[in-house]
């Protein structure tokens, strides 16, 4: 419980500096360090156990399904990590209460250190990798926003996309590589993965879990060729690159290395790989920062070099070179995040951190120049600091490793690396704080408030302790996490500042040495530097990123061109690839053996009207009207069609379905021009006409096979309930109201959703462009001398009431034979709308005073409430009348319910029907007024 | 029989498809129109041909067609209707904003969307 809160306190504690900073800056920064203060308490409260050699555990479930699980677990190399993230985190609390201006947001730069901070302890207790892959990319998310956290700086915002797109991308490596792990071992959780390290080494997938898992580790730590994300973030505020970039966050990737050891390590794909990275990051960034300028790009290529010199360490494999390893992460946040907060102290206070312009420091800035200088030398690896323990046993451990078959590689090359190392921090304590006092500094320097250098004080006291007494201070921690790394094979090996006269303590020697005169001769080594090219890794980067974004364009724009005609064409093609591939990929279908249905006269008479329909409509299709009338002819047709195949429902709903999509369609191309331009390529025609003939074939060739075959139906359920269960013989109806109603509510709730939508786009086009276009409008062709003829007002007014009888008595008889309340709707609006259409809009609205809107609504609270009458009974939403047996007028009843829940279907589709249509000819009266004004005023004037 | 409706169907999603691509507003809800009713046909036919079978329970029955297609058709049917009376008013009132019933972005239109600057 108590590792669940550990993780925690820093998220909670990422919710309040933005309200306490109303309080002031102190009681935000402050209220912030309690937070981290208490996590840190009760992880000591931990050590004990911890030291004892146990391994202490939380586990809550989250989806067990996916073998993701809230897994911590707390042991020696955890216990290190929380203990550096929490430690400096604190001090970084207090250095950037004083580091960060009085322009600067601080309870934003609060949350985002807090954020961070939970994410970083997060990784290093994780016992489940899927959980450690979520904190893992929280990191980089928070390390994103603290590196863009100045984000009116172009650096700051470059800087910050960069880390993210080389620490994100890496972080997307490494998920295929957890997963692949977790898959190797069979559980995703650490405590087992750890265990399974002969099955995972042998397995077929561990080079690619491997390459993988790698690849997120190096991008993290800033190993070369990924490196050069490091220098970059130093845009961050000094407190972000002593936090983030020295101590903690780019230790991940190595923590990770760590983590891991057991179950990846002690092959010699390990031993090369990561060993030669190392190496080669180590040497190489190490003689970069010898010639940095700016104090944190030298301190960032600096920090690179050592994550270098600890991943080779981890590399080598043996249990030794990761307990010098271990130490060395140690140290270097001691002593980095020292001279990084020396650093910038010395900006803060001489507003510059450009090598070249400062010097003489010394005597201007005491403390913070002996601090600084201290923790540079043990940088540098001088005797009685911690640098120099952890660096000599690289050097004794590289002496006993043999690479590609030779012994004196490693040893050549780590001293050169140590050699460079003491060169740039020879650089960094002289140039800035020796030599003589200038005056010519951008601000005159002075020691900061005590609160400053107090964290700073607190560091280097610890680098000089451990560099005198390590066997006392570090020896216990160092060896508890070795003990984790290496699964218990821990060396009997004691920390200690004299192991007598071993190639170490000479090559030690020689890297002093050298590093020194590489520094007498800086200005001749920067010249030879400078003879050859030197590739900008940030205008690579931005060149390889504007590449991508550049294909990525071009691809849209090939694709999302904005002809919809192209879209759709794809779309067809690909739904006839995809039904073709599976009808071939069959056997074939030819005919079945259900016996046909003979071909009758009226069958075939049908099917040649059919032919000369659709055949006229692809030919005159630019004749609007006229291809609407063979629209209608069609429809007709399929109505025949379901009434000759035994669905009576389904030929009367089509039927009067027909009628009002086509009075609508007439009503809407009144306003439309009448004529399709023709437009289309005849190469595009044919295309179209291959792919609608293909789809035809298919939609033909499956029904044939389909219907020529016999099958077992689901319905005889529904055939055999209808009269007992559901109380109706029609067992269309029955199915639509009990047994599948809650669909049919779906449906009707859709339906009324449609009208709704065509009211708001008609309501809204009677103002601005639309209304200013109507008002325009002009009608084409012979306008009807007589708009109401009397003979169709008198027969429809005659008509209405016994076509409103014949609704009402479609849909009482619903539910025993064909109608019901799709039917009776549609055939009430059909009534309505012939009132609308004979008598005109203005007379039939005048009358008829129906809230259309209320209808849907009525309609399906009337369905809805039908369904929720079940839950009185105990039953569920919409649970058939049967529930009502025991009432005493049983069989009346059943059938109310049904009829309830039909009754908001028939109102549903009035009103539907009714708004679309009713505001379609609210336009037409709009725009047939504001032509007659027109008329008339042009009269006027002829007058 | 069953060779005229497969063929009938064939023909109505043919022509659906074909009027489905073209570059104005009107034929292409005229192909929807058209496409929803081959859809319908082929749900409805997969109850197989019945002929004089209506699923309407009764004591001199000899069978039943199978009323479950029916059922889902028929819902099919209203939500078609309800599709294209808004694809329609879409269409009536993307005409009247703009004065165009071409279905397609113009060049400026597309460039916009790509540079909302």
């Amino acid at each position: 419980m108590n590792l669940a809160l550990i993780v925690l306190l820093p998220f909670i504690g990422a919710l309040f500096p933005a309200f306490l900073i109303r309080s002031g800056r102190n009681a935000c920064a402050y209220g912030t360090g309690v937070f981290t203060l208490v996590a840190f308490i009760l992880l000591l409260v931990q050590a004990p156990a911890v030291f004892s050699g146990q391994v202490i555990q939380a586990r809550f479930e989250w989806l067990p399904q996916l073998g993701l699980n809230v897994n911590f677990f707390l042991d020696g190399l955890g216990f290190l990590f929380a203990l550096l993230i929490l430690g400096i985190g604190l001090l970084i609390i207090l250095y950037a209460r004083f580091y960060l201006s009085h322009n600067d947001p601080m309870g934003r730069f609060y949350v985002y250190l807090m954020l961070f901070q939970g994410a970083m302890v997060g990784i290093v207790l994780s016992d489940n990798i899927l959980l450690l892959l979520i904190f893992w990319e929280l990191t980089s998310l928070s390390s994103f926003l603290l590196i863009g956290y100045w984000r009116h700086l172009p650096e700051a915002r470059q800087g910050a996309r960069m880390a993210l797109a080389v620490t994100g991308g890496g972080g997307l490596a490494l998920i295929g590589g957890m997963i692949l792990l977790g898959q190797i071992a069979g559980s995703y959780d650490l405590s087992e993965i750890l265990q399974a390290g002969d099955q995972i080494r042998s397995s077929s997938l561990y080079i690619p879990a491997l390459l993988l898992i790698l690849t997120g580790a190096f991008a993290k730590s800033a190993q070369f060729p990924l490196h050069f994300w490091l220098p970059h973030a130093m845009a961050a505020p000094t407190p972000v690159s002593a936090y983030l970039h020295s101590a903690t966050m780019v230790k991940a990737g190595v923590f990770l290395l760590a983590r891991v050891w057991p179950a990846l390590s002690g092959t010699p794909e390990w031993f090369y790989i990561v060993t030669s990275f190392g190496l080669v990051t180590m040497i190489i960034s190490a003689w970069i920062a010898i010639f940095k300028d700016d104090l944190k790009g030298l301190l960032a290529f600096s920090t690179v070099s050592h994550l270098g010199l600890i991943t080779m360490l981890f590399g080598f494999g043996t249990p030794l070179a990761a307990m010098a390893g271990v130490f060395h992460i140690l140290n270097h946040a001691t002593f980095k995040a020292a001279l990084f907060m020396s650093a910038g102290i010395v900006d803060h206070e001489a507003h510059t951190r450009d090598i070249r312009r400062l010097g003489g420091l010394l005597f201007l800035m005491p403390i913070t120049a002996t601090l600084a200088l201290v923790a540079a030398a043990s940088m540098a690896g001088i005797p009685l600091l911690n640098g120099f323990i952890s660096k000599e046993m690289m050097l004794e451990e590289a002496v006993h490793t043999t690479y590609l078959g030779q012994d004196w590689i490693l040893p050549v090359f780590a001293t050169l690396g140590a050699l460079f190392s003491v060169a740039y921090a020879a650089r960094f304590a002289f140039h800035t704080f020796l030599g003589p006092v200038r005056d010519d500094y951008p601000h005159k320097p002075h020691d900061p408030p005590f609160g400053m250098w107090l964290p700073v004080f607190i560091l280097v006291s610890l680098v000089v302790l451990i560099g005198l007494l390590p066997g006392l201070i570090a020896e216990p921690l160092v060896k508890i996490t070795t003990d984790a790394v290496t699964g218990g094979n821990t060396p009997d090996y004691h920390l200690s500042i004299w192991h007598g006269f071993t190639p170490a303590l000479f090559m030690s020697m020689i890297a002093l040495a050298g590093g020194l005169t590489l520094m007498a001769l800086y200005l001749p080594a920067k010249s030879f530097r400078e003879r050859f090219p030197r590739p900008e890794a940030k205008v690579i980067f931005e060149a390889i990123i504007e590449a991508i974004a550049k294909v990525s364009g071009q691809i849209t724009a090939l694709a999302h061109n904005g002809s919809l005609q192209r879209y759709l064409a794809v779309m067809v093609s690909a739904i006839i690839a995809v039904g073709f591939a599976g009808y071939l990929g069959s056997t074939p279908l030819g005919a079945g053996e259900r016996a046909m249905v003979p071909v009758n006269w009226p069958g075939l008479v049908a099917w040649v009207l059919l032919v000369a329909a659709l055949g006229a409509t692809l030919m005159y299709h630019h004749h609007r009207l006229f291809s609407l009338i063979l629209i209608g002819v069609v429809g007709m047709v399929v109505s025949l069609t379901f009434f000759y195949f035994s669905a009576p429902d389904l030929a009367l709903t089509q039927i009067s379905v027909e009628v009002v999509t086509v009075v609508l369609m007439l009503l809407a191309l009144n306003f439309l021009p009448k004529e399709t331009p023709r437009e289309s390529s005849s190469l595009r025609k044919l295309r179209d006409l291959v792919l609608s003939g293909l789809a035809g074939l298919g939609v033909a060739g499956l029904v044939y096979a389909v219907t020529t075959r016999g099958f077992e139906s689901i319905s005889d359920y529904h055939l055999a309930e209808s009269k007992p269960g559901g109380g109706g013989t029609n067992v269309v109806n029955v199915i639509l109201v009990d047994f599948r109603g809650f669909d049919t509510f779906g449906e009707i709730i859709v339906l009324g959703i449609a009208a709704l939508a065509i009211y708001a786009l008609l309501d809204s086009a009677l103002h601005g462009a639309a209304q200013r276009r109507l008002s325009k409008w002009v009608p084409e062709g012979v306008r009807a001398m007589d708009p109401h003829p009397f003979i169709l007002v008198i027969a429809t007014r005659v008509l209405l009431p016994l076509a409103l009888m014949v609704g009402v008595y479609i849909f009482l008889r619903g539910h025993n034979q064909p109608g019901g309340g799709f039917i009776a709707g549609l055939v009430v609006s059909i009534a309505l709308l012939m009132q609308y259409m004979a008598s005109g809009f203005s007379w039939a609205q005048h009358r008829l005073k129906l809230d259309y809107h209320g209808l849907i609504g009525a309609g399906v609270l009337a369905a809805g409430l039908t369904g929720v009458g079940a839950w009185f009974a105990g039953r569920p939403f919409l649970t058939s009348d049967y529930t009502y047996v025991h009432l005493p007028v049983i069989g009346e009843f059943e059938l109310a319910t049904a009829l309830g829940f039909d009754v908001g279907v028939f109102l549903t589709v009035v009103g539907a029907v009714m708004v679309a249509l009713a505001n379609l000819s609210r336009v037409g009266r709009r725009a047939d007024a504001a032509y007659e004004a027109q008329e008339q005023a042009t009269d006027g004037k002829e007058a | 029989m069953e060779m005229l409706v497969s063929s009938g169907i064939g023909l109505i999603a043919a022509c659906g498809v074909y009027l489905l691509l073209r570059g104005r507003t009107f034929p292409v809800i005229l192909g929807l129109t058209l496409l929803s009713h081959a859809v319908n046909l082929v749900l409805f036919s997969m109850g197989r041909l019945n002929v004089g079978l209506p699923p309407i329970i009764s004591k001199d029955a000899t069978g039943y067609a199978d009323p479950l297609p029916q059922a889902l058709v028929l819902t099919a049917i209203v939500i078609a209707f309800g599709m294209t009376a808004l694809a329609v008013v879409l269409a009536l009132r993307g005409y009247l904003e703009t004065g165009e019933d071409s279905i397609n972005a113009t060049r400026s239109e597309t460039a916009e969307q790509r540079d909302p600057s």
